[in-house]
């Protein structure tokens, strides 16, 4: 019974302690939880194609940018701030759901590279749409009046929230058919479509669900950095980084992505922190020696057996030497 | 006598120039077992694919239940009612038995909660004597296990009709009289078996009908014990020079 509520009573910890830090801690460390709550939210979404249904989606910097521009243009045309966020949210599902259909009767590396280039094709239709998005210029988005500390307080809260939305879907498709399915689809796809999955209609609400919180998230974020470009809006790190984040936590379970997003932002800082000439190797090979040896993720560990082992070993009688 | 629950009206399939299967016609009536037979490469799987929707058919018509389901998507075919079990196994290998078995359930057989889907699977568990592995992953069984399984997460899909694929290849004969019990009750049922099988002694014991397929084309149909002594499969199975021989043999001794 408290191994069920385990993940859901570490979530709302971290959820506390991320929503504490204007309280307590530096401008910096502000900063970082908006970080690390965004892409929690981003390493949630991807968990519903990559982790659920197993498809290597490397599109979460086409939806995140895309979502940025829908919300910023909406923004430069007067739509209201939230409104523009919702605007974002609806174009990129739509963009999603109608690619979707296509790119996923693709497999394996096939897809994992069908879905690379669509960051690609969307970056370079923004860039070159120089008449509506300004081209390589970028484009200003009206900002919040207060200083950067109270923006930074504000957008830590709508982080958050679309945080938490992301992670309550995430249990709810969890304990649903439309999880069992995409469980289904993930270990075995000819099976699956043997016991009456419709998996074409699952792999595309998997991926749309993989876009819809990339809209509001890019579009929050537009609006909080106050200016966009197509490098910064469509970058491939930040589509390999999502993978490496759910991957390092867990793929497929309900606190994996949670837990993947924070040890992987924490390491990034202590890197950063410690080590500036090499800090991006460094980290980039605890990545692979993690996903070495660890390919289910953080949580697959055995945490009880390890710890029994540990006390055990603590209690053994020291023997004289 | 009613109408028959499966129907193939003229069936074909070429893959590239060959003709996988050829014109092919066959009707299943409700509750019989019939047995497919013919030699390795007779197109016994493929005819299989072709109904449950895995590859569209080049020609001809399949009807289940009166309903025409040309070119079903497999799927469909599964929440109909027409289900089949994979000569070569495909569990689910991560998910534990009784998850593998749920899947059926949910999906196949229209269950409308994951409870309820594993509660239906729970049954299927207990019918197929698998209830003692339920927790275990399906990876874990062994092949006869894993053979029964597919025939659990069959049954929990509420089929009209089954379609079992070699589902005795690889077993020993302890298992094989296990499985054989086993398709025994599922007919009990009522549901309709068309049984794909090179063991004979599972074809005489089980089968109300035969039908032989060859190249693609059916070439007997008939009870069992004359089956057997059709020249045409003989020579199916043995090839021209020796069923000639063999039926001089006959005549001689």
């Amino acid at each position: 019974m408290t191994r069920r509520w385990l993940p859901y009573v570490i979530f709302a910890v971290w959820v506390i302690a991320l929503a504490s830090t204007p309280f307590w801690a530096t401008n910096y460390i502000v900063r970082l939880a908006v970080m690390i709550a965004m892409f929690t939210a981003l390493t949630l979404s991807w968990n519903f194609i990559g982790g659920f249904a197993g498809y290597p989606s490397f599109s979460t910097a086409a939806f995140f940018g895309l979502g940025c521009y829908a919300g910023a243009l909406a923004q430069r045309a007067g739509v209201p701030m939230v409104a523009a966020w919702l605007i974002a949210t609806v174009v990129v599902s739509l963009f999603a759901a109608a690619l979707g259909a296509i790119i996923l009767k693709l497999k394996g590396h096939y897809f994992a590279i069908g879905s690379i280039g669509i960051v690609e094709v969307v970056r370079l239709v923004i860039s070159s749409w120089g008449s509506l998005t300004g081209g390589g210029d970028g484009l200003n988005v009206p900002l919040l009046t207060g200083g950067p500390n109270a923006v930074a307080r504000i957008f830590l809260v709508v982080m958050l929230a679309i945080m938490i939305i992301a992670f309550l879907v995430t249990v709810y498709v969890d304990r649903s058919r439309l999880g069992f399915g995409l469980r289904c689809i993930q270990q075995n796809e000819d099976a699956a479509d043997m016991v009456g999955v419709n998996n074409t209609l699952y792999k595309v609400i998997a991926y749309t669900l993989s876009a819809l919180f990339c809209g509001p998230i890019g579009a929050a974020y537009a609006s909080w950095t106050g200016y966009i470009d197509p490098t910064d809006s469509f970058s491939i790190i930040m589509t390999i980084k999502v993978p490496v984040m759910c991957l390092l936590g867990g793929p497929g379970t309900v606190l994996g992505p949670v837990v993947g997003t924070a040890a992987f932002m924490l390491l990034e800082e202590v890197f950063w922190a410690n080590f500036l000439d090499y800090n991006r190797a460094i980290l980039g090979a605890v990545i692979v020696l993690l996903i070495f040896f660890l390919p289910r993720g953080l949580l697959a560990i055995p945490y009880g057996k390890l710890g029994a082992r540990l006390v055990a070993l603590l209690q053994r009688p020291k023997v004289a030497s | 006598m009613s109408a028959p629950i499966l129907v193939a009206e003229r069936l074909s399939r070429r893959f590239g120039g060959i003709h996988a299967i050829d014109d092919l016609s066959f009707a299943l009536n409700e509750g019989e077992i019939v047995a497919l037979i013919g030699p390795n490469g007779a197109g016994k799987t493929t005819l299989v694919n072709l109904i449950t929707g895995v590859h569209p058919p080049s020609a001809g018509r399949v009807k289940f239940e009166g309903e025409d389901v040309t070119g079903q998507r497999p799927f469909q075919a599964a929440r109909r009612g027409l289900a089949r079990t994979f000569q070569i196994v495909q569990p689910f290998p991560r998910m534990t038995v009784l998850e593998n078995v749920a899947a059926g359930a949910l999906f196949g057989g229209g269950q409308p909660s994951v409870a309820a889907a594993m509660d239906m699977a729970r049954e299927q568990l207990a019918f197929t004597g698998l209830t003692q592995f339920a927790d275990r992953p399906a990876s874990a069984l062994t092949l006869a296990g894993r053979k029964r399984l597919e025939l659990a997460k069959s049954m929990a899909m509420r089929p009209k009709v089954l379609m079992l694929d070699e589902v005795n290849a690889g077993l020993n004969s302890g298992e094989i009289d296990g499985a054989l019990a086993l398709i025994r009750r599922i007919a009990e049922r009522g549901i309709t078996i068309l049984i794909i099988e090179h063991l004979m002694k599972v074809v005489m014991s089980l089968a109300q009908r035969v039908l032989v397929l060859h190249h693609g084309q059916l070439i007997a149909e008939g009870v069992p014990g004359d089956i057997v002594r059709n020249e045409k499969v003989i020579e199916a199975y043995l090839g021209e020079k020796f069923a000639r021989r063999f039926s001089a043999e006959k005549l001689n001794g």
